[in-house]
């Protein structure tokens, strides 16, 4: 086993000298994404509460025929603008977000008492004018639902009549759908991390020792070669282990700077949790590092190692595109499904809820099969003679 | 002491090696002459036990390459076609590497580095990164590298391929000096000159097969040319190898 010690400190030593791809494999990742992260919560928690208390100002089309209904809005604090020719066009062409038409039957309808149409012209597939909508929307309805109780007090009939159920919004999902992010990405962003923070050591001990020729004379020496390639996989771990970590420590740093009001969910990462997530996780980078090394061990060239690599970061993408298409209660069966598994347990810790200890079992050890597979796989490459010959 | 017996070996329809053997003796240095794809590296491959034979037997101090492969590797030294060197690591990180994977202790690999950079005259350079380095001090760290653990047998494959006179005859001084202490040595090659120079016993091949075997004033003989390049080219008959 010597042998095995011997490639993996030099694999990590000679890996540690350069510096470049070190800070690109391992420490970038612990710096972008809590800033992304941060980024990311900020802007959309600014931008909608902007638009929430940005004035309105709304061209209103026919305001001669209904004066009371414009000085109600104006009241409101809407600021009516002139119309414009064309309205449609004018809405389509993005000039303004929404219109109000108020047509001319609008003092007919309404003098005899029937419901008076007001159109709201607007494009709804454009996100940004949901905003500006609802708050039209709900303003005129306030408006209506005013005047509709007094038509009723007039005529001495109790307003609560027309509402024989209230519906009374008590709005959870919207914060928790903000939350949601951060608990969709976190999972992917440490699985990301646990196949990225070992890449470039994987390409670069396997397919770059056999593009630089000096792999033939490494194997001559009297190392039995699943020991060489296990030494190199473990460094590769090692690396993406690190990078694992740090990740999680810049997270819990950059947890308590989230805007926790508009995210609606207060979250924090304790040392537990970072404990609880990398003893999940820890079987992940193990089965990255041994599809890493076989990859690279498949390739040829360094280029076409390099080539596999794009692949790879598809394979962490699964499981949680899975779940934000459709979120699942989490499953004794599906604890053996690797990654998807450390998904559904990362969000557990994340929550701050206690995790079952036999999930977390059954989690570790079904990944941890499946990259001793991966690295029995690699071995095997290692052991044909054809590993050697580049083109 | 090396003995191989009919050896082949085939890369799909391409014979590489189609029956060779030979024998190879301690304190001779054995030249395997060949034009370019004869088969040298793929015999030596064998020898060093990368590729295994389809057919044939090899036999080293005793040792079968199929059966004690680790043991084989012990008692080999190998300075193979490609000698790629660790460019973040020192001359001296390259050699001690090689060393620890032999099993030795830091001690046992100090006193042998300090022995090699002498012999090899590589004091200016044995402490600098190997990036950018020459020619010559790349043969001269894989040669040690291939030595550290003081090999009783030394396979060298066109160890002086783009090498410059005064590194050749430093490498030829070397070899021969491997030679004085008793070690056996294959090396192969397709330079005349470094045959002539070095070689005990020559080993033509041609086409996967063994064209001629023989001390230099043998296939002098038994061609009946007075130079080795004439000899060589009459052996291997002349259109393969210029083709080849």
């Amino acid at each position: 086993m010597s042998g095995l010690g011997t490639v993996y400190k030099k694999e990590l030593r000679e890996n540690l000298r350069d510096r470049r791809s070190l800070f690109n494999s391992v420490l970038l990742g612990p710096i972008l994404f809590p800033i992304l992260f941060i980024g990311l919560a900020y802007f959309t928690s600014s931008k909608q509460q902007e638009r929430a208390e940005q004035v309105l100002e709304i061209p209103v089309v026919g305001a001669q025929n209904a004066p009371n209904l414009v000085s109600f809005l104006e009241q409101q604090g809407v600021v009516i603008q002139a119309p414009m020719e064309n309205p449609e066009a004018a809405v389509s062409s993005q000039e303004v977000q929404v219109i109000i038409r108020i047509p001319d039957q609008f003092k007919e309808q309404w003098t005899s008492g029937k419901p008076a149409v007001v159109e709201l012209i607007a494009d709804p597939s454009r996100r940004e004018s949901d905003i500006p909508m609802q708050r039209i929307r709900g303003l005129l309805g306030a408006y209506g639902a005013q005047i509709g109780q007094l038509r009723l007090q007039l005529r001495g009939v109790s307003p609560g009549v027309t509402s024989p159920v209230m519906i009374k919004d008590v709005d959870l999902s919207t914060p928790r759908s903000r939350g949601m992010l951060v608990m969709i990405m976190l999972p992917y962003v440490l699985m990301i991390t646990a196949f990225t923070g070992g890449m470039h050591l994987a390409v670069d001990s396997t397919a770059g020792e056999k593009e630089r020729k000096s792999l033939e004379p490494l194997l001559i020496n009297p190392v039995p070669r699943w020991q060489v390639m296990l030494g190199k996989m473990s460094a590769t771990a090692t690396f993406a282990f690190a990078s694992l970590f740090l990740t999680l420590l810049a997270f819990r740093f950059a947890f308590p700077m989230l805007p926790t009001g508009a995210l609606g969910v207060d979250l924090s990462l304790s040392a537990e949790a970072i404990g609880g997530i990398l003893l999940t996780v820890g079987p992940v980078v193990i089965l990255a590092a041994a599809m890493l090394t076989t990859l690279a061990a498949l390739a040829k060239s360094l280029r076409e190692a390099q080539s596999y690599m794009g692949l790879v970061f598809m394979i962490p993408m699964i499981p949680s595109l899975i779940f934000m298409v459709n979120p699942m209660k989490p499953e004794t069966w599906m604890m053996a499904i690797p990654m998807f598994s450390q998904n559904l347990l990362i969000g557990e810790f994340v929550r701050g809820e206690s995790v079952s200890l036999h999930w977390l079992a059954i989690s570790m050890s079904s990944t941890l099969l499946i990259g001793l597979g991966f690295a029995a796989i690699a071995a095997t490459l290692f052991n044909r003679p054809r590993i050697v010959f580049s083109n | 002491m090396i003995k191989v017996s009919n050896l082949h070996k085939s890369f799909g329809k391409v014979k590489a090696v189609n029956g060779i053997s030979f024998e190879v003796h301690d304190g001779e240095i054995t030249g395997l002459l060949g034009p370019n794809g004869a088969g040298k590296t793929t015999t030596l491959r064998m020898l060093y036990s990368l590729l295994p034979p389809d057919e044939g037997e090899i036999c080293i101090d005793g040792l079968n390459p199929n059966k004690d492969a680790m043991a084989i590797k012990r008692t080999l030294g190998v300075v193979p076609d490609s000698r790629g060197l660790y460019t973040r690591m020192s001359a001296r990180e390259n050699i001690a590497y090689y060393g620890k994977l032999h099993g030795m202790s830091n001690k046992h690999i100090d006193t042998r580095v300090k022995e090699l950079v002498k012999t090899l005259d590589m004091a200016d350079f044995i402490d600098r990164r190997t990036e950018g380095f020459s020619q010559g001090q790349r043969v001269k760290v894989a040669i040690a590298r291939a030595m550290v653990h003081n090999p009783q047998t030394v396979l060298l494959d066109e160890p002086s391929n783009g090498l410059d006179v005064m590194s050749t005859r430093a490498l030829r001084r070397y070899i021969l000096g491997l030679k004085e202490r008793g070690h056996s040595i294959v090396l192969s090659t397709h330079i005349m000159q470094e045959v002539a120079a070095l070689c005990d016993r020559i080993i033509i091949i041609a086409a996967g097969r063994i064209a001629a075997n023989g001390t230099a004033q043998e296939l002098l003989q038994k061609s009946d040319c007075s130079t080795l390049e004439d000899a060589f080219v009459k052996l291997i008959g002349s259109e393969e190898g210029l083709l080849a």
